[in-house]
């Protein structure tokens, strides 16, 4: 063999578009082993020509592999890097290849989880919901097209990086970039949980604190308007003084809340599911609690 | 309301879809906010389900497989509430009792999901095998079984709701008195608190809870939409990572003790 192997950019696309199914034949023995495997076919069939290599780069595959799903990329793409090398005769043995792929899983996994399930998805997801929950077709439209853009491009451009830089890359990772944008990413997702819970987990206590009789003159006296499109403009007028409609101040628990911030009850109820999830309460014993809560306290009068 | 042959085949290529990707979880057909628009999409109910997939979408926000943990189960959650509000025919008016079904149903989902996970670690074995003979058609085609059982596991239920009809759907749906309706929709604002509180766990750290704080009280002031909170998180994050570093080399030189306000009344 004089002729040096390479991975052609065909491989490497067709490689980047399996890597999309790494997690299929997702399972509790070895995770994503057969994704990574079936990630790495193209260049298995490109480098090694022979039934024994290759049956020899299918089993190494199919060692134990489990990171997040995107940031699987770059670690394919250094895999890629050493399988060429050793494929045209460097030493590199199979512990070289499968302590880089465990050894890069980890912490990229611990890039991977806040930039992409705490950060961008909840934040792209809230506002999408957001306009759908109006009724705007946008709102779908832009989170399956945001999503998948900066997914596939990150996949993309993540897959080229670890496979020019390949083995280095460990060094490139320990700079000071990545380290900015898992922490950027982190304040930035606090951030804008802190605006979610306040605007989106709702808790209203409707019980009545008081309820104060107005003076005259406060409301507006519905019996003493003039007919017709006259009373309604009189009406209007008053109200845009700041009358008020009816002729008692009525003040519910949650308005003396709201005094203090708006969105206390949520915060609180957010507090409490966090003590509990350490608790290791399941999560879905504490949804299927809120709903029954839901329901108790509604009954009772107080929601 | 009753659905044609073709939407019937349209709703369950959808299901399939949405429980790839549940394993999956790239495309994110199995997002709420993307499956139930797709399926009021092809039965002509779009305006219910699309407002469906947003409620939905803010109760999963935070619902995200970590590691071997396994989240509440969003596809069949979102597949089967929109299917059922479509056949009910109870438009807007249904969505809170379809969350309400929901939510028990991304229960199952999660113990379909695990059989499957289970079933795969036997299709492994099969790839192993297959690796030793240098068999690669053989891998792929067990590695392409497993995703067809991850479409299956949703596909197959939501062709049961179907099969089973509008009538009995609407029926229990009707039957539910408006004390449990309401009482459910209550309990649906505050079960958001769990996704979040998940990702926040995750999270928090001493640094980052100022930015919460700061998160919390800007959402107080309705004026500011949601993009415009990103805009400025995005912002103070950028000018927190500018000021860490400026601290960071300042250190050791002209007295700079790191608290600012302590230097000024030094100098005075």
């Amino acid at each position: 063999m004089d002729q040096e192997m390479k991975l052609t950019k065909r491989d490497r696309i067709s490689i980047w578009w399996r890597s999309t199914f790494i997690q299929g034949s997702w399972n509790y023995e070895r995770m994503q082993n057969g994704g990574w495997a079936f990630s790495m076919i193209p260049a298995i069939k490109r480098l090694y020509k022979t039934k024994e290599d290759r049956s020899a780069a299918l089993q190494r595959h199919l060692e134990f592999f489990n990171t997040h799903p995107y940031v699987a990329s770059p670690v394919l793409g250094v895999t890629l890097a050493l399988e060429e090398e050793r494929a045209n005769g460097a030493p590199v043995d199979n512990t070289a290849i499968q302590g880089v792929k465990v050894g890069m899983m980890g912490p990229l996994a611990g890039i991977g989880d806040p930039m992409f399930w705490f950060t961008l998805k909840p934040i792209l997801g809230a506002l999408a919901a957001s306009l759908a929950m109006s009724g705007n077709i946008l709102g779908p439209i832009l989170y399956f097209v945001l999503w998948n853009l900066i997914r596939m491009g990150f996949m993309w451009y993540s897959q080229e990086l670890g496979y020019k830089a390949g083995s280095k890359i460990t060094e490139d990772l320990s700079g000071g970039m990545l380290k900015d944008i898992t922490k950027g990413a982190s304040l930035l997702g606090m951030f804008i949980l802190g605006a979610l819970v306040n605007r989106w987990v709702s808790v209203t206590f409707t019980p009545t604190v008081s309820e104060v009789e107005l003076n005259e003159g406060a409301y507006i006296d519905w019996s003493s308007l003039p007919a017709g499109t006259e009373g309604v403009k009189t009406a209007l007028q008053q109200y845009d003084n700041g009358r008020s409609l009816t002729d008692t101040n009525v003040t519910t628990l949650q308005d003396n809340l709201d005094s203090l911030i708006p969105g206390l009850g949520g915060l609180a109820l957010t507090l409490l599911c966090m003590w509990l999830l350490r608790k290791k309460v399941s999560p879905i014993v504490m949804i299927l609690g809120l709903f029954i809560v839901g329901i108790v306290f509604h009954v009772l009068g107080i929601m | 309301m009753d659905l044609t042959i073709i939407q019937i085949i349209l709703v369950i290529i959808i299901a399939f879809l949405a429980g790839m990707e549940g394993i999956l979880d790239e495309f994110h057909f199995h997002q709420p906010i993307i499956a139930c628009t797709l399926i009021g999409l092809v039965t002509g109910n779009l305006g219910p389900s699309l407002i469906l997939g947003g409620t939905l979408q803010m109760i999963a926000l935070g619902w995200a497989n970590i590691g071997a943990a396994v989240a509440p189960d969003a596809a069949l959650a979102s597949v089967a509430s929109a299917i059922i509000l479509v056949l009910s025919g109870q438009g807007e008016a249904g969505v809170s009792s379809a969350i309400a079904i929901a939510v028990p149903l991304a229960v199952a989902g999660l113990l379909l999901t695990i059989i499957v996970r289970t079933i795969a670690t036997g299709l492994v074995h099969l790839m192993d095998a297959a690796a030793k003979e240098g068999k690669i058609r053989t891998i792929e085609f067990w590695h392409i079984i497993a995703i067809i059982m991850q479409g299956l596991r949703i596909a197959i239920p939501a062709a049961l709701i179907i099969a089973i009809g509008a009538r009995p759907v609407r029926n229990l749906l009707e039957s539910m008195p408006t004390w449990l309706t309401d009482g459910l929709a209550i309990g649906g604002g505050m079960v958001v608190a769990v996704g979040y509180a998940m990702v926040i766990n995750m999270m928090a750290t001493k640094e980052v809870w100022p930015f919460f704080a700061i998160g919390f009280v800007l959402a107080t002031i309705t004026e500011i939409t949601l993009m415009g909170l990103g805009i400025i998180g995005v912002s103070l994050a950028f000018i927190y990572l500018a000021l860490s570093k400026q601290g960071g080399s300042g250190n050791g030189g002209n007295g700079n003790t790191g608290d600012p306000i302590g230097d000024i009344i030094d100098s005075y």
